[in-house]
């Protein structure tokens, strides 16, 4: 690592990123081989020492106290007090501190403000005015995009570039390609353990992921064009409430038909996981219809969907797709557990389970030691790959995928996709709902988009990425023109302002 | 070492070469467990090669899982521990062996025999007590302590299930003890007021008893599923109504017995009454029967029944379990009424059984808050549940007779009860303490805790 540099770790999930990066910050200890700073080996045997020698970690899950304010997160682990031994907290002094920081790396953030009320984009820059605090000179990021939005992950970036500027190291771990290109100075690739090579950023997104995976992986989706038969899912003037009774669906209608796939863009919460919910029968509507095959679903309870033949995977694979405790065959069997040959009556078949679930693992690549290990020791990619397992080998009419890939590395990305593809191509009707706006673009037949608990436009995957990037931003064409008729400032002004939103590092597939 | 696999060089995760070395394992033997286990154990060295050179023998292996954490061990040293510590309590509490302590450094042989004398004479008889009593003469006195002991497992494995099958559906039901007042209320009622034939009349009071438990649990169920009130509240706030609905019942006429002023029930007619296995010195009761049928239907219904995986799914993720479909409100409510309908029958144990025949205010002692121990103990899985209540079960018997015979307090057995479970909830404790090596079973501790 070079001073001022950002060094991308690029590898699959389960590669050793991340084992990596806890050796170097101390967590783990190393069983062979030296870290050297400045030329002089390290023995490092917690974080502490860590921080002391100038290396700073930002987990990809945070380590802040929700209820406590950014000040006092900051100052938590290096609490100064006032008067010594008397134990009085500095918080002015944590203050200041912040707010330089903050200054200094223009990263705004305010330092009273109670963390559990942040955005996660926001709580990350709390994580990284805290790891500055400490006067580190190289930060450890690890997947610090995983959880943002595009516009976050845009602003992160740009926090980053400052650093940069500032003179400190950024050690950027990721699998998202696009990302890597956009910032990263030197890429190093892992995969299994071992560095597979070092790449400049000049290379094209194939070439790192051929090393990543080991082989060449296609990043594009290919298919036919789309046979659309009779529409299966129907919805009309659907409203729903979210969690907090705040109007998350205002009077959507959509149609999707047999054998294509809809993709539903916008930026995360804008509706779609309400949507999705209310059609799945795990929300209630409040007005409006969802009819699947002509006939209403008002009422019906999730099982009954499911029952109807729809196939779901959640958006959240860790809170609604798996129970973490069951084995991965159980799991397979979640929602058909009741049904011949699984269960009768009362009692399950334990036998049939077992074979069905051998059948699948090996038919859908599920990495696993064995169909009885809990399914929340595998990686995140193989957890997916177990959720679309288990809705697709069931005959479906209609499949909802929601943040199919999220998370999910290169090459499993690739098979999730194709499977969606292919069971489009037997003629089942999908619905993908993603944020990323690449998915939506690559495996969609027509494109929905969201902005504010409406569709404010259905358009076709050929689209260019902008007008869909300014759909999502909630600016049509129509208002778009009407705005520049009445004023040609003012819409340029808007333009703008929503321009960042579809230049997303994540959407560099066309480049 | 040799390392046949040239790229995995790292001890981290390898998805792809891990797979499928552990599936070739799983097919090459059918003790793959035992062998990840052993690999799991020496992984000390960085390169560590997949397959290790001659397979350990089969007594290797039984003593490296002997003393790898696992579940049995640790119980098994938690129950030591809690008798070191009862040892010293034993000691402490006896003002004599105490006085030979003021001149330990004169004459420390002293202090020494006195205490060995007392402790080894309390657990003697509290052995004695519990399982065999070397000294018996005769078929009865040498079973004796053997009937004593199921006596008091019987009701116990019933509220300890009623706890465990529970807490695998994320419930904590603090209310085996309200579901059990209920439940023997309704049995001894059915009990004396019914005028049915031997048998029926067994069977209604049984049934009568489960029902009246059932309800008490069905309360706190519908109250979570509808209104989302929290269990552990509304079930010790219903402990409290079934206590003093017990003491309220036993003075109503009808109820009291007439020939008695004290607070008593009639007593149940000997129609209604669990027959006794081994004659009629012996207080063994078909109860015992009943506690290992119940303990093998609910090992049935958790691992074989739509129901139990519904139950499973829900305990350990009702989030993942709605959207595939389960629902959460209808199985609450399913998993509180059968916990009731255990606790009931536990109840009933305890008056159609031979403990006693009639209702007192204090007739089901505390067996419905020992069940919360029991279930724990037996990591709130079924024949671990009975196995546990067999060692209740044989500290109560025991206790018995050491009070009687040794002169120690009954409640030393109940601190005893504590410790070891206090040392079963901290396994790292245990762990510590005898330096055992981490194994997999650990990950199942932390389960225990997750209640709250």
């Amino acid at each position: 690592m070079e001073p001022g540099e950002i060094h991308a770790l690029l590898g699959e999930n389960g590669a050793g990123k991340s084992t990596l990066m806890n050796v170097l910050y101390g967590l783990y200890q190393p069983d062979e081989g030296e870290i050297l700073v400045d030329g002089r080996p390290l023995r490092l045997k917690g974080p502490s020492d860590a921080i002391a020698a100038g290396i700073g970690m930002v987990h990809q899950h945070f380590m802040l106290v929700p209820v406590f304010t950014v000040a006092e997160n900051v100052m938590l682990g290096a609490e100064q007090v006032k008067v010594p031994f008397a134990g009085f907290l500095d918080r002015r002094r944590a203050r200041r501190e912040v707010a330089e920081v903050s200054e200094r790396y223009n990263l705004r953030v305010d330092p009273d403000a109670v963390v559990e009320d942040l955005p996660v984009g926001i709580q990350q820059r709390v994580e990284i005015v805290k790891a500055l605090t400490r006067d580190v000179d190289l930060l450890i990021l690890d997947e610090p995009t995983a959880v943002l939005t595009p516009q976050e992950t845009d602003e992160l970036l740009t926090v980053m570039r400052s650093l940069k500027a500032a003179g400190k190291s950024i050690v950027f771990i990721t699998h998202k390609l696009g990302e890597v290109k956009a910032i990263a100075d030197r890429i190093t690739v892992i995969r299994r353990g071992r560095t597979v090579g070092t790449a400049e950023p000049t290379a094209s997104r194939d070439e790192l992921a051929a090393l990543m995976v080991g082989r060449n992986v296609r990043l594009t989706v290919d298919k036919e064009p789309a046979r659309p038969g009779k529409p299966v899912l129907e919805v009309a003037g659907l409203v729903v409430d979210d969690d907090r009774q705040v109007r998350a669906v205002d009077g959507v209608d959509l149609t999707v038909h047999a054998g294509e796939v809809l993709g539903v863009a916008g930026v995360q919460g804008n509706g779609q996981t309400e949507l999705i919910e209310a059609i799945m029968g795990l929300r209630p509507t409040l007005a409006g219809t969802i009819s699947l095959d002509g006939e209403s679903t008002h009422g019906w309870s999730t099982k009954k969907v499911l029952r109807a033949g729809v196939g779901y995977v959640p958006e959240d694979r860790s809170v609604d797709g798996l129970v973490k405790e069951f084995s991965v065959a159980e799991n397979l069997v979640l929602d058909i557990y009741d049904r011949p040959p699984f269960g009768k009556g009362l009692s399950l078949k334990p036998d049939a389970i077992a074979k069905s679930a051998k059948e699948r693992i090996a038919q859908f690549d599920v990495r696993t030691s064995s169909a009885d290990a809990a399914v929340g020791t595998l990686s995140g990619g193989n957890q997916q790959k177990v959720i679309v397992a288990r809705e697709l080998s069931r005959p479906l009419k209609l499949l909802i995928a929601a943040q199919p890939t999220r998370g999910v590395d290169v090459g499993s990305i690739e098979f999730i996709h194709s499977q969606v593809i292919h069971e489009r191509d037997i003629g089942t009707a999908v619905m993908v709902v993603s944020s990323e706006l690449d998915e939506v673009i690559g495996l969609a037949d027509r494109i929905a988009v969201m902005y504010r608990g409406r569709v404010i436009g259905i358009v076709g995957p050929d689209t260019p990425r902008e007008e869909i990037g300014l759909l999502m931003a909630g600016i049509t064409p129509d208002t778009a023109a009407r705005t520049a008729n009445e004023g040609g400032a003012a819409a340029t002004a808007d333009e703008d302002a929503a321009a960042p939103a579809p230049e997303g590092p994540g959407n560099e597939d066309e480049a | 070492m040799t390392n046949p696999n040239p790229a995995s060089g790292s001890p981290d995760k390898e998805p792809a070469t891990e797979a499928q070395e552990a599936r070739s394992e799983a097919r090459a033997t059918p003790t793959a467990p035992a062998g990840d286990t052993e690999r799991a154990v020496t992984t000390t060295a960085p390169k560590q090669p997949p397959a290790e050179g001659p397979r350990p023998s089969l007594g290797r292996l039984f003593l490296e899982n002997l003393w790898a954490a696992n579940t049995v061990t640790v119980t098994v040293l938690a129950v030591v521990l809690a008798m070191l510590v009862g040892a010293v309590l034993i000691i402490v509490s006896d003002p004599e062996v105490l006085a030979t302590y003021g001149y330990i450094t004169a004459r420390p042989a002293d202090a020494l025999n006195a205490s060995w004398t007392v402790v080894s004479e309390a657990y003697a008889n509290l052995f004695k007590g519990a399982v065999f009593d070397p000294d018996a003469v005769g078929f009865t006195a040498a079973m004796g302590p053997i009937s004593e002991t199921l006596t008091y497992t019987a009701p116990l494995v019933f509220t300890g299930l009623s706890v465990a099958l529970a807490f695998r559906g994320g419930l904590f039901n603090i209310g085996a003890q309200g579901q059990a007042t209920i439940g023997v209320i309704l049995a001894a009622v059915a009990g004396f007021a019914l005028p049915l034939p031997p048998g029926v009349h067994l069977l209604v009071a049984l049934i009568a008893g489960a029902l009246g438990g059932a309800l008490w649990g069905f309360i706190p169920g519908i109250l979570k599923a509808r209104t989302g009130a929290h269990e552990v509240i509304n079930t010790i706030m219903l402990n409290y109504v079934a206590v003093y609905f017990l003491s309220w019942i036993i003075v109503q006429s009808g109820v009291q017995n007439p020939t008695r002023s004290d607070a008593i029930s009639k007593p149940v007619e000997s129609s209604a009454q669990l027959p006794r296995l081994l004659g009629d010195d012996l207080r063994v009761h078909a109860g015992i029967l009943l506690a290992v049928l119940a303990t093998w239907f609910i090992a049935w219904l958790l691992n074989r029944s739509t129901l139990g995986f519904e139950l499973r799914a829900v305990g350990a993720n009702p989030d993942a379990a709605r959207t595939a479909g389960i629902s959460v409100t209808k199985t609450y409510v399913l998993v509180m009424v059968i916990a009731g309908l255990l606790a009931g029958l536990g109840g009933s144990n305890m008056v159609l059984g031979s403990t006693a025949n009639a209702l007192t205010p204090l007739v089901i002692a505390q067996i419905g808050f020992d069940g919360i121990l029991v279930a724990l103990l037996g990591r709130v899985k079924p024949w671990g549940v009975l196995l546990a209540a067999l060692l209740f079960g044989a500290l109560q018997a025991g206790g018995n007779r050491m009070q009687s015979y040794s002169g120690i307090s009954l409640e030393l057995v109940t601190v005893l009860q504590a410790l070891i479970v206090i040392f079963i909830a901290a396994p790292a404790l245990v762990k510590a303490i005898f330096q055992l090596r981490a194994a997999r079973a650990a990950r199942l501790q932390t389960s225990l805790a997750k209640g709250w």
